[in-house]
């Protein structure tokens, strides 16, 4: 029941990408060019998404379990430090490069598309560095 | 600024992104779980025993998402990704979402959609930062260069 559901939750999500324009990079790099001819579409985007967001979190908030029974993994850091910004940083260097971000990235990618793929390859591997190197350092900091 | 009337698609956007707020509402609701992709990414690496399933499920139904659209959506509906970077533009963009997403706890769908729904000031920091960061790429990438 729960694999079901993950699936159907990867598929709805994968679905929304596809419709809203967000799997399209020059769509993205149109939001993204403030100062050229802006398209305004991934505004609305995030509209759509967050109109519906907040109601559900509101409702996550006051439930102790998942509707399935299981725990409520919600995030518990409010720290707001250089990590968070940095990476935020770098991340949208990134996306402001190509116009993909990891959902996209994926999605594009099933639809075949070989660029997209090496996107996402790129992208594991950035992960991959960033787990080794988070470990190096922690080790370094605990001895 | 001038605005890109003829790329500018309110309804189909509003539309997916409602159904990003639906599978974000679900995944919390029903399964307890924030829906961000780097997050569901950087938890397989490496994976761990009994948390790797709900991930692998997760990406399974997004890889299914195009064959799926394909099937649903209309005649002249679906069309290609058109990606104007070359080779050495998609390596460097990938590198950096990975470093950046896994260094900042989040991509648009972790705090973009899932953080700002919850209303939580941290998320609203990290998707400032990446925004910001994206517009200032794109005008040096298009306009400086």
């Amino acid at each position: 029941m729960h694999r079901i559901t993950e699936f159907f939750v990867g598929l709805l999500f994968g679905l929304g990408l596809l419709l809203s324009g967000m799997t399209d990079p020059a769509k993205v790099l149109g939001f993204l060019d403030l100062f050229g001819a802006w398209d305004p579409s991934l505004a609305f985007v995030m509209g759509g998404a967050i109109a519906v967001g907040f109601f559900a979190f509101a409702l996550a908030r006051k439930r102790t379990t998942s509707f399935l029974g299981g725990a409520m993994h919600l995030p518990k850091s409010t720290q707001i430090d250089k990590r968070l910004v940095l990476g935020g940083l770098t991340f949208g260097a990134g996306w402001g490069l190509a116009g993909f971000c990891p959902g996209p990235g994926i999605v594009s990618m099933a639809s075949g598309e070989v660029k997209a793929a090496v996107f996402v390859a790129a992208m594991l591997a950035g992960m991959a560095l960033y787990e080794v190197a988070d470990r190096a350092l922690h080790r370094t900091a605990v001895v | 600024m001038s605005i890109d009337w003829a790329n500018f698609t309110p309804w189909a956007s509003v539309s997916g992104g409602i159904l990003l707020g639906v599978a974000a509402a679900f995944f919390i609701l029903v399964n307890g779980r924030v829906l961000g992709i780097s997050g569901i990414l950087g938890g397989l690496m490496p994976p761990k025993l009994g948390d790797a399933g709900w991930r692998m499920a997760f990406l399974l139904g997004m890889l299914a998402a195009p064959l799926v659209y394909g099937l649903l959506a209309p005649e002249g509906f679906v069309k290609a990704p058109r990606i104007d970077a070359d080779f050495a533009a998609i390596v460097a963009a990938g590198l950096l979402v990975g470093l950046g997403t896994r260094y900042g706890s989040g991509c648009t769908s972790g705090h973009g959609v899932c953080g700002l729904s919850r209303l939580s000031p941290r998320s609203l920091v990290a998707t400032l930062a990446f925004m910001g960061a994206g517009f200032a790429m794109v005008f040096v990438v298009r306009h400086v260069l």
